[in-house]
Order: structure tokens, then C-alpha cells, then sequence
């Protein structure tokens, strides 16, 4: 987000319905040039339609969609000077690669030679310059995924837009993917639009995420923001792994309330505006944010006996049920373990953690 | 036993079942090909090789006929089997791509009918219609006879064909600023061409083979090639049909093995 004067993507009261059913409802964001944008949610949550609607495949039942300040929701796909990388890459697969990758520059004019020169070089960006002879069915996967990125990027589109280009890869190469994909937003300087529904891929990569569901966003922020600060419940549950609590709240003081959580446990988070005493509301811990002791360490500690140690590679995950009460997991990373006793299966144990890091939530 | 693998030619009479009938099916095919090299006049008897009733066909006393009727069936296939598969491409582009229109399923049955009614049937509608429209009967309602029920023929893999292309191609190529037509004729068409060869190639076949429509539509005095095999063996069958049959037989294999490697070939995978 080097230049965040200027606004690439401007998304105005899009609503898109079909017949009875609303895709998306009223969604208004703006996405600055040069950032990597992803818009994060389950599957159904109307950001693919999002995405198709910029692109131009779904025409917008209500609202405008800006591209550099032009409108573009009534243009048909060839006249917005967007490209996407599609979910199955959509290679032409009677093409060879140079071919495939130059198609969009012949499509805009240039001549057979100059196409396949700038293809050239695009590939070269990708390093597949050796491939450039192949029809694609002759590519891995990854290699296929690298080709449909020459070729959407080959005509220096002004927005790139990208459909879970990496849902198809396996981990490790989707790791990979991952980072090439932020080094070439950032050595091209592009607007990337990002959609996924991999919390974790969009953490890693991203400028800013809208995170979205059921037709509606739900936050829109730094990956820092989301995970931190999560506005609501649904977001809390979304992103990462957290331990979510019903409680009632007793007293609400200086942004800070003090909650029940049952079994005569209480404990103070960090509320949200709008939170009154007595109501019953969701509470969110992050497990990275608790450690066990034997005696009360931290000015919130709950009681409670180890159920469950589970190693989990990185991380050990404890399950500590507090005596008549909800049930915590607890992550401790292994490198950590100096610090932070691992207690064994069955003992009592205090639940540590800073004052704030639980935060109440709005449904 | 139970847990073992299902196997089918562990079933009773299997083996025999299937001899039956592959010598039912190919029986007829073997004799008339072998018997057409026969050196003897006779049907039955066999008295050595010889290629003497390819050589009547070309060049004995119904050779003339053979000749006329031959040249028409291969210019009314080809010229049935050309036009009947564009507009069999014509129709399947709009089945599969034209989105779910009204009247979808009732078309595609109105397209693949043809193939369920009963080939007399088609025949006597057929000649009704020239008639009753006042069409003089010769080699042009023959071919339009033709180009019609041909039709189904050509739609067929043409269609199948379509619906294993995913339409993110096209997409791509609209995304890749490429106008509808490009879309279309840049890569919709280079991936359809194997739908749209087999289809032609069996059309042409259909075509070629074709006796009762052809001989219920047919002016007098104008033959096809299995109107004219027809007309005679009604005077006899002579070893000279045999041959022509059996190089009728060799252009069928021929086309029916090209349509079917075409259509396997997929460009997509």
C-alpha cells in the first residue's frame, strides 16, 4: 500500500440476486491500488460472486462497481481491463504455452510476434521460459498455476483478480505458491483481489482481508486487525483457532467487563460498546494466549484439571476443564517449553491469562 | 465365496453366450468378405483366390450403373453429412451453452426423435411431404431427405463433446479481451473439432448406407448405391455383390474407426 491515495476497486451498494435469492447484500469497499486484497469466507458467501462480478461474468442487480474512478459494471468482460486466474486455470488446452500466455495481448492488438515476445518474457517472470513449446495438459499442476498467472498479468491488466488459485495444489507447493504470488504483487505493482476460503492463506499474504458471510461483510481490516480484534463472533470462530465462550456479563467498568462463565468462575475481558450488564454474550481467547501453572500467576486465573495433552508438531494443545465449568485449550509452543510447564493428564492446574486478551464479542 | 471379486464370466454359459453371438453379428461379414474373392461364378463353391469380381464391378456389364450410383452416394453424403453437422453444431451450442432456455428438454427430444421413430416411418412421411408440396423426385430430395436425418446423427457426439468443455475457457478468453466470436471461433471451435468430426464422419456413414428412406424419396432411374446393390440382387445375386459389399464394408470400418479415434482423442485432459 505504497500509494493509498488512489482508490483501484470502488464497490458501491453491489447487491446481485437471483430471483428469490440474495447472493450478496449491499456491499460497499474500496480496494487502494497496488494492495493485495483478499476476500475471505465459506463457501457460499458470496465473495466468488463478488469477484465475478468485477471480473464481469454476473452482471450487479443493484449498485456500481469503479475501476480507477471509471464505471465498469455494465462493460462486458473483454472491455474492463481486469484479468482473472481461474480456479481450475483454464488453460486452452490446444494451445502450447507461449500461445496461451500471449492470447490476451493478441486479443488487444499486438501482432502475432510481439504477443509471443512479451509472452516470452512473462514466462521467463515465472520461470517457465523452458516450458513455453508445452500444451499445458504437459505441466504439473503448480506449473499450470504459474502459467495462468503469465497469462492474466502478460497484458498488464490493472486489477488481477484471483479465484482460489491455490485450492488445487498441495500444501506444500500451495506454501510456495503463496509467497511467489506476494512477490509478484509486489514486483509488479498490481492490484491483486484475492478470494479463498483458507483463513490461514489469507493471514499470510494479504494487505487488508474482508472477511464475508452469508452475502454480507462481516470485517474488513489488517490481517493483525482480524485475528486481534475481531469484531464478531462469526469472525472470532472464522479466523484461526479460539476458545468461544457464552458468558453473562455482571458489571461493565471503563471497557472492561467482568463476566461469569459458570461453576462460579469469573473473569474480566475487554468488552465492546453496546454490552449491558446481565446480558448473555460470546466471549473469544486465543489458545496462544493462556499457559498453565500451579498456582495463580496472571490477574485473570481460572482453576482447573488437564484432560488432554495433544501434540500437534509445532505446538502442544492442552484441554483444561475448569472444576464445574467451560473447558479451555491451551496451546504451547514447543520452543517455549522452557518457560511454560506442560502439565500431565489429570492434574490441577491454574488457567493464566493477561488482563484483555479475552474479549466479549457481538453475535 | 461371497467375499470374492465380482466376476462376469464366472456366470453360467458366459462363454458360449458370447461366442453365439459375435458368429451371429460377424458370421454373415466374414462369408461375404471371403466369398467375394471367390474365383468361381458360384455363390457356394469355392474354387481359390481371385480379385476377378472386383474387377466386374469396375468394369463389367453393371458397371456403368455401379459407377452413377456410387458417385451420387458419396456426393450426397458428403454434401449431407457437411451440412447436417453445421447445423448440428448450430443446435448443440445452443443446448449446452445457451443456458437454461425454455423448451430445452422438449428440444433435445425433437432433435434426437428421429434416431426412435422407425426408419419406414420417416420414409413415408417424408415421401408424403415431397409430395404433397409438389417436389419432383430425384437426386435433391434425396440429399434434403438426407441432410434431415442425418441430423440426430451429427448432433450427437457433437453435443457429448460440448458438455465435457467447462465454459471457464471461454470465460478465459472473454477475460482475455476476445470478442464473443473469437471466443468462439479461437477456442470453442478447436475444442469441439473432435465432436464435430465424429459427427460428420457418422453422418457420412449414415448417409452412404442408407436404403429405405433413399429408396421410398428416389426419382425413377436415379440410384444410390444401395438402391442400385438392391435392384440387382433382385435379378440374382451375383458374386459381384459380394465385392461391392465388402468395399461398402471397408469404407463403413474406416469411418466408424476414424470417428471413434477422433473422439477419443480429448484435447482437454
Amino acid at each position: 500500500m505504497s500509494d493509498t491515495s488512489q482508490i483501484a476497486i470502488d464497490v458501491r451498494d453491489a447487491v446481485k440476486r437471483y430471483g428469490d435469492f440474495t447472493a450478496l447484500k449491499r456491499i460497499s469497499l474500496s480496494i487502494m491500488d497496488n494492495e493485495f486484497f483478499t476476500l475471505l469466507g465459506p463457501s457460499g458467501c458470496g465473495k466468488t460472486t463478488l469477484l465475478r462480478m468485477i471480473a464481469g461474468f454476473e452482471d450487479v442487480t443493484e449498485g456500481a462497481i469503479f475501476l480507477y474512478g471509471d464505471e465498469i459494471e455494465n462493460l462486458p468482460p473483454n472491455k474492463r481491463p481486469v484479468n482473472t486466474v481461474f480456479q481450475n486455470y483454464a488453460l486452452f488446452p490446444h494451445m502450447t504455452i507461449l500461445d496461451n500466455v500471449g492470447f490476451g495481448l493478441e486479443m488487444r492488438g499486438a501482432s502475432k510476434s510481439e504477443a509471443r515476445r512479451k509472452a516470452g518474457e512473462m514466462l521467463e517472470l515465472v520461470q517457465l521460459s523452458q516450458f513455453s513449446a508445452r500444451k499445458p495438459s504437459q505441466l504439473s499442476g503448480g506449473q499450470q498455476q504459474r502459467v495462468a498467472l503469465a497469462r492474466a498479468l502478460a497484458p498488464k491488466p490493472k486489477v488481477l483478480l484471483l479465484d482460489e488459485p491455490l485450492s488445487a495444489l498441495d500444501l506444500k507447493l500451495r506454501k510456495a505458491m503463496q509467497l511467489e504470488l506476494k512477490h509478484l504483487q509486489r514486483e509488479t505493482g498490481i492490484t491483486f483481489i484475492f478470494v479463498t476460503h483458507d483463513q490461514e492463506e489469507a493471514l499470510t499474504m494479504s494487505d487488508r482481508i474482508a472477511v464475508m458471510s452469508a452475502g454480507e461483510m462481516q470485517q474488513l481490516g489488517t490481517p493483525n486487525d482480524i485475528y486481534e480484534r475481531p469484531h464478531n463472533k462469526f469472525v472470532a470462530d472464522f479466523i484461526g483457532e479460539t476458545n468461544l465462550l457464552e458468558v453473562s456479563v455482571d458489571a461493565v467498568h471503563e471497557g472492561r467487563a467482568t463476566c461469569h462463565l459458570g461453576g462460579g468462575h469469573e473473569l474480566t475481558c475487554n468488552a465492546v460498546t453496546g454490552i449491558g450488564v446481565g446480558s448473555k454474550v460470546h466471549m473469544s481467547v486465543r489458545p496462544e494466549r493462556l499457559f498453565t501453572s500451579d498456582a495463580p500467576v496472571e490477574a485473570e486465573s481460572l482453576k482447573g484439571k488437564v484432560v488432554e495433552n495433544v501434540f500437534i508438531g509445532t505446538d502442544i494443545s492442552t484441554i483444561v476443564n475448569l472444576d464445574d465449568g467451560p473447558q479451555f485449550t491451551i496451546r504451547t509452543s514447543n520452543s517455549d517449553r522452557g518457560n511454560k510447564r506442560i502439565f500431565d493428564q489429570g492434574a490441577e492446574v491454574f488457567v493464566n491469562m493477561e488482563l484483555g486478551a479475552a474479549r466479549l464479542l457481538v453475535d | 465365496m461371497a467375499s470374492k471379486k465380482f466376476d462376469i464370466q464366472a456366470f453360467p454359459g458366459f462363454k458360449p453366450i458370447t461366442l453365439l453371438c459375435l458368429i451371429v453379428l460377424y458370421a454373415p461379414l466374414v462369408i461375404v468378405t471371403v466369398y467375394s474373392f471367390n474365383a468361381s461364378a458360384s455363390l457356394t463353391n469355392w474354387e481359390g483366390i481371385s480379385l476377378r469380381w472386383y474387377a466386374d464391378v469396375f468394369s463389367g456389364p453393371e458397371s456403368e450403373k455401379f459407377k452413377i450410383a456410387a458417385r451420387n452416394s458419396f456426393i450426397i453424403a458428403i454434401i449431407a453429412a457437411t451440412t447436417s453437422t453445421a447445423i448440428a453444431t448450430l443446435a448443440a451450442t445452443a443446448m449446452v451453452r445457451g443456458g437454461a432456455f425454455k423448451l430445452r428438454t422438449v428440444s433435445f427430444g425433437l432433435i434426437s426423435m428421429p434416431l426412435m421413430v422407425p426408419e419406414i416411418v420417416t420414409a413415408v412421411a417424408t415421401l408424403i411431404f415431397f409430395n404433397a408440396i409438389g417436389f419432383d423426385r430425384g437426386l435433391l430430395t434425396i440429399l434434403l431427405a438426407h441432410i434431415a436425418f442425418c441430423i440426430p446423427f451429427a448432433y450427437l457426439p457433437i453435443q457429448a463433446r460440448m458438455q465435457g468443455i467447462e465454459d471457464t475457457y471461454e470465460q478465459a478468453a472473454l477475460d482475455l479481451y476476445a470478442t464473443k466470436r473469437q471466443a468462439f471461433t479461437k477456442i470453442l471451435m478447436p475444442l469441439m473439432m473432435p465432436g464435430i468430426i465424429s459427427g460428420f464422419l457418422l453422418a457420412f456413414i449414415v448417409s452412404l448406407d442408407d436404403f429405405i428412406i433413399t429408396n421410398f424419396v428416389k426419382g425413377a432411374g436415379v440410384e444410390t448405391l444401395p438402391t442400385a446393390i438392391f435392384g440387382s440382387v433382385k435379378q440374382g445375386i451375383k458374386p459381384n455383390i459380394m465385392a461391392i459389399s465388402t468395399m461398402l464394408l471397408g469404407v463403413s470400418v474406416v469411418m466408424v474407426t476414424l470417428s471413434y479415434l477422433v473422439s477419443k482423442s480429448d484435447k482437454t485432459k
